[in-house]
Order: C-alpha cells, then structure tokens, then sequence
C-alpha cells in the first residue's frame, strides 16, 4: 500500500523530508502559502555545525546529519546532473575564540564535554589559531578548532533537496495556503483544505518553521514554536581572507538563551564569492522585519574585534530571518499523540539547514514503523520539558 | 526629452563638445569620453566582462549600474574593490582587472 503524505511547508526541512519519504515510496505532496526556499531557509547562513551544540540530544542528532550532508554532497549532484547549481558543500571547520580570560574558561570546558560526546574539538593556543586564520585578532585568550563543521548554501540546497524530491515522483504545490483539517468520523486527520480545494492524505507534516504554530492552530493544535529575528551583514567581495567559520564563545550562549531582548554575537565567516558574511544576533520581535540597526551596529562592532581588518570593509547589503524557537531548544520531530494524522518537524531555531537530513530520515523511518538510527523520543512532542508549553495556550 | 542622441546644436542642454579621456585597462590604452565612468569607458571599448568570479571564473561586469551590486569591481590606481560604475574616469587611471583565486583546501 502507497501511504500518502501532505508535507505543508517548502523549505529545507519540508524537501528534505519530501526527498526522504518520496525516495522510500511515499506519495508526497508538499505544499506552500509561498515558494521554494522562501522563508527561512533562504535568510539564513548554511550552518552545519556541532560545534556550537552541547553534548546532549540536539549534538546527537548534528553528529546524525553531518554523515548524511557528506553523503549528500556526492548524491545529489549525481542524481540532478551538472546543470543544477551547485550545493556549495564545504567541510572548511569551524574556529571559536574567546577574546576574555572570563570566555575562555567556559569554552574549554564546553569543548570537553563536546569531546566526550565523541566531537571533535582541538583546543588550540593562539599562535596555532593564527596560523589557520591569520588576520584573527591579537587578543584571543582561548581556541577550540572543530574540523567537522561545515556549511552549504542553503537556498540551493533547498532547491537542490526538492528538485530530487520531484524525481522521485514528489508533487510540489506552491502559493497554496493550508486554510483548514479535514477529519474522518472519528476526529483523526485525513488532509487540509487550501484554496484550490481538499488535499488528503494518511499523513501530514507540518514543516513550516517559525510558521508552524499558526499552521498547527490551523489544524486545530497548539505548537509552542515562535519565531526569532536573526540579522546579517554582507561585504562587497574581497580578496579571501577567512577561511573557517570564526565566532566568538558568546555565539554558544546566545543560540542557548531564553532571552527575548537583543543579543548578539559574532559569526564571521567568507563565502565562495568572496563576500564576507557578519552575523548574528538573536530577537524575539514576532514576525516584525524591520531593519534593526541596533543590532546590525552591535554585529559590526563585535566582528571588529574577531578581525579589525573589517574595520574597512564595505557593507553591501544586510538580510534577516525568522528562526524557529522552541522554549525547550529542541526541535518537534514525530506524530503528534493529540491529533491522529498530523506530524510535525519543526522547531530547530538557527539549525535547521544542517538537522534537515536528519529529521527526514527520523520521519521517514518512524512512518514506516522501522527503527530509527537515533533514538527518537527526545524530539517526541510528549517529552517532559514541553509539556508546560503545551499547556500554555490550550 | 528623448533617448537617442540628438545633433549637438538642437540639445537644449547645449553639451560641450566631447573631449577624450584616456585612462589604461591592463595596461592597454581605452579612450572614452570626459565625464563617463571608468565602466562606462570600459564598456564604451565592447568590453562587457572585466571580472572573473572566484568559484567559476565566470566573466562579470556591469550588472546594476548605479553602484548597489558591486560586480563590476577593478582596481584602479592600486586601490582594490573600486566600482567601476560609481567613479569618473580620469585621464591616465591604471585600472587592472580582478580575479581571486578561492583559497585552496582550507589549512588544516
């Protein structure tokens, strides 16, 4: 029997899935109020990191889709031939610096907890850390390199994941909102209603990100997934001079905090064309997308003291995003016990290009009914650390 | 107003008669006209690509036009990441194309 899924939303979490279930038999069909790679996924930065993740479930899970993007990297243009853009895979590591002796200590002992979660994470001294970057500034007291990080460009792996959704025999609906549930007798869900009529389906997927919540009340759920601003800065190109993805050890506690004012930290980074990429500051502002100039002066000033050269540098443009928060930092990934019919993967704030992979195999093996390859029940909307923010709204 | 040129004694704006500037693209002499824009001189030449990008060596030039795209970048007179497009063309500027090589496999 052929279980058909609707997958609601169109970005790296919801191709990723649709490639998944579609290349394992399911009839999927994904559907968007938008387009492909219109939200979230194409205002961000690419990250595959573990290096900022703790050792605990979300580090597990990082370590999971690390293996998968390397394969990826080879089965993707393999599979779409030459003429599709390429991913922009890049295994070029990560470097986190502490530029106080009050940073260094707790980036040491995060790196060797990370060390014991099996990532590799080289402490370094300051000299080796200039010889991998060598315009890092004087004043770095501490530096933990992490050789497994890496980054894609995310709208094209976006396109890239849905274009081999689409081979292996995936329906994409874009500009078609998710209006209502359809229900059976019983009150299980059996499909949407959007605009151009009923959709149904044994399965749905909520993969919106930090719009999931409003799709989840939709169908008649609460989701506790809010969304987070994140700005970035963008130089004109320059000659290459950053070779790794710097940051400083704020970025760890920033992407951790449950704080809702403006914190910043600094991502610094360069891309293939040779801008240079400044991030990142964390807001909880709803879904307002106004320039933020506090932030994008913060985000300069901190990337000054990771690099002064960028003193001179010339900002081209800037760009935001919502990123989707979860109040207990990890992302929804399973059925959802309230609703029969309704799945959800969701929730994975600012590291939802790398987790995509590995969320869309959970999904996929755990609509199957086989064993996943990590255990699942972590990210299982029925964990204890949600259940207060399920609760909240109900 | 119309777009094309008009003869030079029924333009209202009365222009002064065109003067020749000649400044050097890698090396080689390119006259344009006083007042243009080093790309405007170098397109004015038939050349629509000056630039090279690092990851496919693809040829760029001038895209926007008014200064926001930053692909027609050269150097001119030893400064590196000039717009082409947003500075005036000097008599004897030395523009030199730019390509980057992308940094080989990141130093380990």
């Amino acid at each position: 029997m052929t279980q058909t899924v609707i997958i609601i939303g169109a970005g790296i979490i919801g191709a990723a899935c649709a490639r998944s279930l579609a290349g394992a038999g399911f009839d999927v069909t994904v559907i968007d109020r938008g387009t492909v790679a219109g939200g979230t996924s194409s205002a961000c930065e690419g990250n595959l990191l573990v290096s900022d993740k703790g050792a605990g479930h979300e580090l597990v899970l990082a370590q999971y889709t690390a293996e998968l993007w390397k394969r990826a990297a080879v089965d993707l243009p393999e599979q779409l031939g030459e003429a599709f853009p390429d991913v922009e895979y890049d295994p070029k590591g990560g470097l986190v610096v502490a530029t106080t002796p009050a940073g260094a200590e707790p980036l040491l002992a995060f790196a060797a907890g990370q060390r014991a979660a099996g990532v590799d994470a080289r402490v370094i001294g300051p000299a080796e850390a200039r010889v991998l970057e060598p315009d890092l500034a004087p004043w770095i007291e501490a530096a933990v390199h992490y050789p497994e990080d890496a980054q894609v460009q995310p709208t094209i792996a976006t396109d890239a994941l849905m274009a081999s959704a689409r081979l292996f025999g995936a329906r994409v609906l874009e500009n078609t909102p998710v209006l209502g549930p359809l229900l059976d007798a019983s009150g299980a869900l059996v499909g949407v209603v959007t605009p151009a009529g009923p959709l149904r389906a044994a399965a749905v997927l909520v993969a919106a990100g930090p719009w999931s919540a409003e799709v989840a009340s939709r169908l008649g759920v609460h989701l506790p997934v809010r969304p987070r601003r994140g700005e970035v800065l963008v130089t004109s190109r320059m000659r290459h001079r950053i070779f790794h993805k710097v940051y400083d050890a704020d970025y760890v506690g920033a992407v951790g905090s449950d704080d809702s004012a403006l914190q910043t930290s600094s991502v610094v980074e360069s891309t293939g064309a040779g801008t240079v990429l400044i991030g990142s500051s964390r807001q909880q502002v709803g879904f307002d997308g106004r320039l933020r100039v506090d932030a994008l002066h913060e985000i300069a000033a901190k990337a000054m003291r990771l690099f002064p050269f960028l003193a001179d540098a010339v900002i081209m443009r800037s760009y935001g995003g919502f990123r989707p928060y979860m109040p207990d930092h990890l992302p929804v990934i399973g059925a959802d016990p309230r609703l029969p019919g309704l799945w959800h993967a969701t929730g994975h704030e600012g590291a939802g290009i790398g987790l995509s992979l590995a969320t869309a195999e959970l999904i996929r093996d755990l609509m199957l009914g086989v064993p996943t390859a990590i255990d699942s029940a972590p990210f299982a909307l029925s964990r204890a650390s949600l259940a207060p923010h399920l609760m909240e709204v109900a | 107003m119309v777009a094309r040129l008009l003869p030079g004694g029924r333009d209202p704006i009365r222009p002064a008669p065109a003067v020749p500037v000649t400044i050097t693209v890698d090396g080689e002499p390119v006259t344009g006209v006083t007042g243009q824009s080093l790309a405007g001189v170098i397109l004015g030449s038939g050349t629509l690509g000056f630039r090279r990008t690092s990851m496919g060596n693809a040829p760029r030039g001038v895209f926007c036009g008014i200064g926001v795209c930053f692909d027609c970048l050269v150097e001119v007179n030893g400064q590196r990441d000039v717009r082409a497009c947003q500075r005036r063309a000097s008599a004897g500027d030395a523009v030199l194309t730019q390509h980057d090589e992308l940094p080989g496999e990141a130093s380990e």
